[in-house]
């Protein structure tokens, strides 16, 4: 098993007690598996996200990704998680404005030390950006954008691929060809992926789907 | 990793040049100030180490002639012969040049030439040898002696032996004993040899030493302000480079990159930055130096008489120091900056704050902060005591006063905006205060500029006041004359009297006053003296009843170690209790001072007659008097041209006053740059602010003028803040750290004629950094400010 | 003092030459040279010869205290010139040079004056004798009764010197020859005074008493260039008689030797070649390695004694440095002395 989480538990520091996000996830997913997590706003998708990635931690319960205890790792073990084992999309894009599209698209997988020039170039070609490394993102559309970061994830090879709304930048059009193209690769890599999204659409596309409500699986 | 992680840092300023200027600039205008103001201090401090170790300047105590004059040979050898270890000394002028005779076989240590393949045989016998500098020896009349270029003889100076010295001076005593710190057992007393000698024991720093000393501490505090201007750029820069940053510096993280990595990186960035800067800073400094030490020098010289060497030797120390200087700068600036990326927690709401946007907490913050800064300055001012209390004041008082400046303008732009009619007219005070924030850095160094400028000018137009106060009242005479011997006093006394409109007697005899060492002086009654000197307090005609032997004159220094004031009885023997007509300024002069009148002073010390005299004649006649006395006898190197002298003296307070001119518009420069900086930093942010006005009807044009307007009006509020900061900065210059260092207090005098040039030159910086802002606005085609509706943002 | 001028003035080739040091020797420069059947006449001779580049008027004594401790006592000016001439004023050529020590078993104090020339500071006057330095003086109605009086800052001392015997010429009625290439100096002696004054030392004043040596020299080149230093022996055995005796060591090797023996009345034979000295131990002292311990021969006399030094630390570090200490005398003949060795490193 790939992922495991077993009695996750998070909530944050509300204005009279703490307001629970989490209350008491389980989940599995194996490698090459797809998995939708769905819910309404505030229901705890993305907090689950972000504790699947190692940027936060839970309360309580237990998270093992590939083998490792990542409840149990400290700043620098879980940065370490985050270089090696996952690759994230974000809604937001997050490319780095100051570097080029390629540099863009390498930058994690050099952080990851598996950075492999002809590989990384074939994926910009995969994504249609082979015109485009030179630019930077500013001179891209949002679906290039996107593109790009979803390059920079797959060029580093994670085992496990954290989307969060990866096209709720974009129109519709282009959110369906960005998904497509992702989808695809995300199963030619034989990574696990979990993807948060608010489209029931998308999540149909997924192997699996997981709906939140109120913090608990529904 | 570390690579992609530095790589990915520093393409940052690749897409923001500007922002890398500003902040190298910054950097190496701040570090530039203050090491080009160090370097012209250790300069001048090297020079005076020389002349010191030249004469032993206050190194050694010497034995002089209690009346003054010279010291005759038999006197010396007395002294030798009764077990002094003391070594003779003569110096005189020789045209521009200062001769220095000592005797090498004698002379304390460290003193004469250090050459090292020096021939002594050749420096003591035959036609002798002149050691000095190339251009104190090339400014030597033609003399047979042997030169020597030696670099480590004070500058203007030129060192012999002592019969060399004595032969071209045409003298036949000694000017001094220079006194051997190590001394035999069982000798004499100096009073039972030599009774007409008195001892004078070494003083820690010389009389040069304690004058400029002066000079330096100020020009340092105004160094230290000048880089604190700049610093505050450099906060600015770096903080608005930050704060661009942390989105990216966010993602980085979320990819796995450890945030300790990504701090050190951050550290190992700045650093290289603020070593790149202060290298640069350095060499600017060192130019700076090099154009303004000729001035410097020439300042020293005629304030104090103290040679500085016109030329910049390049010091590893402060190169250093420059570096050292611009990396602990650039720390200062950064340090909050680093400090929030260090704590900024992965998930916080993404969103990038608005830089330096102030909020309504913060702002009470602020508000607090320089209110306490500026108490506690108060409080050292009025309760503290010593240097370090003085430059507490000074620190405290200038980063409370910048850090109240927003608050300030804010206040009066809110009081504008109420009183405003008008659409147009309450827009432009809106929006002012809005750009208040972002402005609020480079307007606090302007402060910080201004108010420098505005101490620095009172402090050096206050020196010049004084001085030439003092300069006119000492050396009143056309003509200063020494004579020989008691004979040729009385001879050249009456052969002057005569020719001359006054003859006054100048002599002066050492006592003890209230048990402290003090010289008595005499003064002729003349009008010279009330014409010319000018007293700290006095009684009514002090001069009328001096000469009436109502009572004596005292110096600050005397008043202020003996507690005396007008009306307190100085005891000048068992029948002369007399009480204290006047308190005049004596800058420089260590030791207390009486004066009384002539006869008084006959009366006292009937043993002495005055063997120097001033002259006072029509200046057309001072070359006549002055051959008609050489061939009266009286030897050429004995009558000096004072008026001569004083007129170069006031010529060098106008070069004094080239250079802080010259460090007035570096400063003022470094203040513009800010507000350019800002304002180009600002002018993408304020599109959307525009761009409404633009489409309501507003033309470019007018919105660039009314930018421009903005600044100036800005500059303007300064301006005036920065006018009280600056006279209290000069006050506490003036009157805590000048007292705190070195004893007197220099009087205030203020210059509103130098103030409006400096404010009207920082309108002019303002308008000029709004400049191209305003251009560029002007030109900004009108399918950007559409794109502010369109875009996305 | 000052280092520097000191370090100059070893340069100068006189005082180098006065103190031994080979290489320095040069040329007469129109300075007198000794002149072999020269009469030497007192009182005048005990005056200075400025017109000779060097002279040195020396006085060392063996000093003993109440409670019997041993003290060594030296007084020594020297003259050096610029030029063979003398002038009032500034403008002499003459340098002068004094130095001072006491040592005592434990301890060695020394010091040193400079002076110019032609002002008074310093000088030497046949009649009434008065040698002068500062406040350093040997001094007397005449020569056979003299005050000697020198200070420094850790020590100062105050004697009367009465001569018990007559003057004694070395060499040839005081042409005193130095090497074999014939370089030589006039030098007498007055070995026969009695002492008695006050030390004062850092530890407090102590009265003494002894027997002290008048050396008195004056040459314009005495060495070699081949030779490198000497050792200088002046020796009082309790019989009365007296040892002078010194070898010029070429190369650190014996070379040039000569000896005078004393009698009781006065009576002098000169030796040249005779005399023989050997380290038998060296010491490190503050400037260098110098020997402490000799045997000395003087196999016509029947000479052949242990000569040791009172204290080994006698070393002047002063310009130029060199020996300068009290011996003590055992074998044939027990008694004391002085030995001044040069020129070893």
């Amino acid at each position: 098993m790939l992922l495991k989480l077993r009695d996750i538990r998070k909530s944050f520091p509300g204005a009279d007690a703490p307001v629970p996000v989490l209350r008491g996830i389980d989940l599995d997913l194996d490698e090459g598996e797809s998995m939708a997590l769905t819910g309404e706003s505030g229901s705890g998708k993305s907090t689950l996200l972000h504790l699947v990635g190692g940027l936060d931690r839970p309360d309580a319960g237990r998270l093992d990704l590939d083998g490792v205890e990542v409840t149990a790792l400290d700043d620098s073990g879980r940065a370490a998680l985050r270089r090696g084992t996952v690759g994230m999309v974000f809604q937001q894009f997050n490319l780095i404005p100051s570097l080029n599209v390629g540099d863009n698209i390498a930058f994690q997988a050099r952080l990851a030390g598996r950075h492999d020039a002809a590989a990384t170039a074939a994926l910009a070609e995969r994504l249609g950006l082979g015109p485009h490394l030179a630019k930077y993102p500013e001179q891209l559309s949002g679906g290039q954008q996107q593109r790009t970061a979803i390059a920079r994830t797959l060029a580093a090879r994670p085992r496990l691929v954290l989307a969060d709304e990866p096209t709720g930048n974009l129109d519709e059009a282009t959110a369906e060809a960005v998904l497509d193209t992702m989808l695809e690769l995300v199963a030619e890599t034989g990574a696990a992926l979990l993807m948060v999204t608010h489209s029931t659409h998308h999540a149909a596309r997924m192997g699996r789907r997981l709906h939140l409500r109120a913090g608990r699986i529904a | 990793m570390t690579r992609t992680v530095l790589w990915a840092l520093l393409s940052h300023w690749r897409r923001a040049l500007l922002q890398l200027f500003t902040l190298i600039a910054g950097l190496a205008l701040a570090t530039g100030l203050w090491s080009g103001v160090q370097a012209i201090n250790a300069e001048a401090r090297a020079s005076y180490d020389v002349a010191a170790a030249t004469l032993g300047e206050g190194r050694y105590a010497r034995i002089e002639a209690a009346s003054g004059g010279e010291i005759a040979l038999a006197d010396y050898v007395a002294l030798r012969r009764a077990g002094w270890q003391v070594s003779p000394v003569v110096q005189g002028r020789l045209g521009e040049v200062r001769l220095v005779g000592i005797e090498p076989l004698t002379a304390p240590g460290g003193i004469g030439p250090g050459a090292e393949d020096a021939d002594i045989a050749a420096f003591l016998s035959g036609v002798g040898q002149l050691f000095g500098r190339a251009e104190a020896l090339d400014a030597l009349p033609a003399l047979d002696a042997e030169r020597v270029v030696a670099p480590d003889v004070a500058p203007g100076t030129v060192l012999t032996d002592i019969s060399v010295a004595q032969r071209l001076l045409e003298r036949d005593g000694v000017d001094a004993l220079l006194v051997a710190p190590e001394q035999p057992l069982g000798r004499a007393d100096l009073a039972e040899i030599a009774p007409d000698l008195a001892l004078r024991l070494a003083q820690d720093g010389s009389e040069i030493g304690r004058l400029t000393d002066s000079f330096h501490l100020n020009l340092t505090a105004f160094g230290l302000l000048c880089f604190a201007v700049g610093i505050f750029i450099v906060h600015g820069a770096v903080g608005l480079a930050f704060e661009q940053r942390r989105p990216v510096l966010r993602t980085m993280r979320a990819l796995g990159v450890p945030l300790g990595r990504l701090v050190a990186l951050m550290v190992a960035e700045l650093t290289g930055i603020a070593l790149v800067a202060g290298t640069i800073g350095v060499g600017l400094g060192w130019l700076l130096a090099a154009s303004l030490l000729p001035d410097v020098a020439a300042t020293l010289r005629g304030l104090y008489g103290a040679e500085v060497a016109g030329g910049l030797t390049f010091r590893p120390v402060w190169w250093l120091s420059g570096l050292g200087i611009a990396v602990l700068g650039t720390a200062l600036a950064a340090g909050a900056a680093l400090w929030r990326i260090a704590t900024m927690p992965l998930l916080a709401a993404g969103g990038r704050r608005a830089w330096a946007m102030a909020d309504a907490r913060s702002a009470r913050w602020q508000g607090a902060l320089a209110l306490g800064l500026i108490g506690v300055a108060s409080a050292l001012a009025l309760w503290g005591d010593g240097l370090v209390a003085g430059f507490g004041t000074l620190g405290a008082g200038l980063v409370g006063a910048a850090l109240a400046l927003p608050l300030l303008l804010g206040a009066v732009l809110a009081a504008a905006a109420r009183l405003a009619r008008g659409a147009l007219a309450q827009w432009f005070w809106a929006d002012t205060r809005q750009q208040l924030p972002g402005l609020s850095l480079a307007l606090m160094a302007l402060l910080l500029a201004m108010a420098a400028n505005i101490g620095v000018s009172t402090m050096v137009g206050s020196f010049r006041q004084t001085f030439t106060g003092f300069l006119d009242q000492r050396l009143a005479p056309e003509l200063y004359i020494e004579t020989a011997d008691d004979a040729q006093a009385r001879t050249v006394e009456a052969f002057l009297a005569p020719r001359v409109r006054s003859v006054l007697p100048l002599a002066s005899v050492e006592i003890e006053v209230a048990g402290l060492p003090a010289e008595l002086n005499l003064a002729r009654p003349d009008p010279t003296y009330p014409e010319n000197w000018r007293f700290l307090q006095s009684v009514e005609t002090p001069w009328v009843r001096l000469a009436a032997r109502e009572g004596v004159l005292i110096n600050e220094q005397l008043s202020r170690r003996a507690g005396l004031g007008l009306g307190d009885a100085v005891s000048l023997g068992p029948r002369a209790e007399l009480p204290v007509l006047g308190i005049y300024g004596d800058y420089g002069n260590p030791v207390g001072q009486v004066i009384v009148t002539e006869a008084l002073f006959a009366e006292l010390h009937p043993e002495i007659v005055p063997r120097r005299f001033g002259l006072r004649l029509d200046p057309d006649e001072v070359p006549r008097i002055r051959a008609a006395l050489i061939a009266e006898g009286v030897a050429e190197a004995a009558i000096t041209d004072q008026a001569a002298l004083k007129r170069f003296s006031l010529q060098v307070f106008e070069r004094t006053f080239a250079v802080t001119a010259a460090l007035n518009v570096l400063t003022l420069a470094v203040a513009g740059f800010a507000i350019l900086m800002s304002l180009l930093t600002l002018a993408a942010l304020r599109l959307p602010q525009l761009a409404p006005v633009w489409a309501l009807g507003l033309t470019r044009r007018r919105l660039a003028a009314l930018e421009m307007l903005r600044a100036v009006l800005l500059a303007a509020l300064t301006t005036l803040v920065a006018l009280p900061v600056g006279l209290a900065l000069a006050w506490v210059l003036l009157s805590v750290v000048n007292v705190a260092a070195f004893g007197w207090r220099l009087p205030m005098a203020l210059f509103p004629a130098a103030y409006a040039q400096l404010g009207l030159f920082a309108l002019l910086a303002a308008a000029l950094a709004a400049l191209w802002p305003a251009i560029r606005l002007a030109r900004t085609p009108p399918a950007a400010l559409l794109g502010v509706f369109a875009s996305e943002r | 003092m000052n280092a520097r001028i000191l370090l100059l003035l070893s340069c100068l080739p006189g005082l180098a030459q006065a103190q031994g040091f080979a290489g320095l020797g040069g040329e007469a420069d129109g300075f007198g040279l000794p002149a072999r059947g020269h009469v030497l006449t007192f009182p005048a001779d005990h005056g200075a010869h400025p017109d000779f580049r060097i002279e040195w008027w020396y006085v060392t004594a063996n000093l003993t205290g109440p409670d019997g401790t041993p003290y060594g006592l030296q007084w020594t000016l020297f003259r050096s010139a610029l030029a063979p001439r003398e002038a009032a004023g500034w403008d002499s050529p003459q340098i002068w040079l004094g130095h001072a020590a006491v040592t005592t078993p434990d301890d060695h104090l020394f010091t040193q004056r400079l002076a110019r020339g032609g002002i008074g500071q310093a000088g030497v006057t046949p009649t009434p004798f008065a040698a002068w330095i500062d406040d350093w003086r040997m001094a007397g109605p005449d020569f056979d009764a003299l005050e000697l009086a020198a200070s420094g800052p850790a020590f100062a001392y105050d004697m009367t010197l009465t001569a018990q015997g007559p003057l004694v010429r070395h060499g040839e009625d005081g042409f005193s020859v130095k090497s074999g290439e014939g370089q030589a100096s006039y030098y007498y002696s007055q070995p026969f005074f009695d002492v008695a004054g006050r030390l004062t030392l850092p530890e407090g004043p102590v009265e003494v008493t002894g027997t002290a040596w008048f050396d008195h020299e004056w040459s314009s080149q005495p060495l070699s260039d081949r030779q490198t230093g000497w050792d200088w022996f002046s020796l009082s055995f309790e019989d009365g008689t007296k040892l002078m005796g010194f070898q010029l060591r070429e190369n650190d090797a014996a070379g040039y030797s000569y000896a005078s023996w004393i009698a009781a009345d006065g009576t002098t034979t000169p030796y040249v070649g005779a005399f023989e000295a050997e380290p038998l131990e060296t010491a490190r002292t503050d400037g260098a390695q110098v020997p402490v311990r000799w045997a000395v021969r003087l196999p016509e006399e029947s000479v052949s004694v242990e000569v040791e030094a009172l204290n080994a630390a006698a070393w002047n570090a002063l310009s130029p440095p060199y020996w300068e200490g009290p011996v003590t005398v055992s074998g044939s003949h027990e008694g004391k002395g002085y030995l001044e060795i040069t020129g070893y490193e």
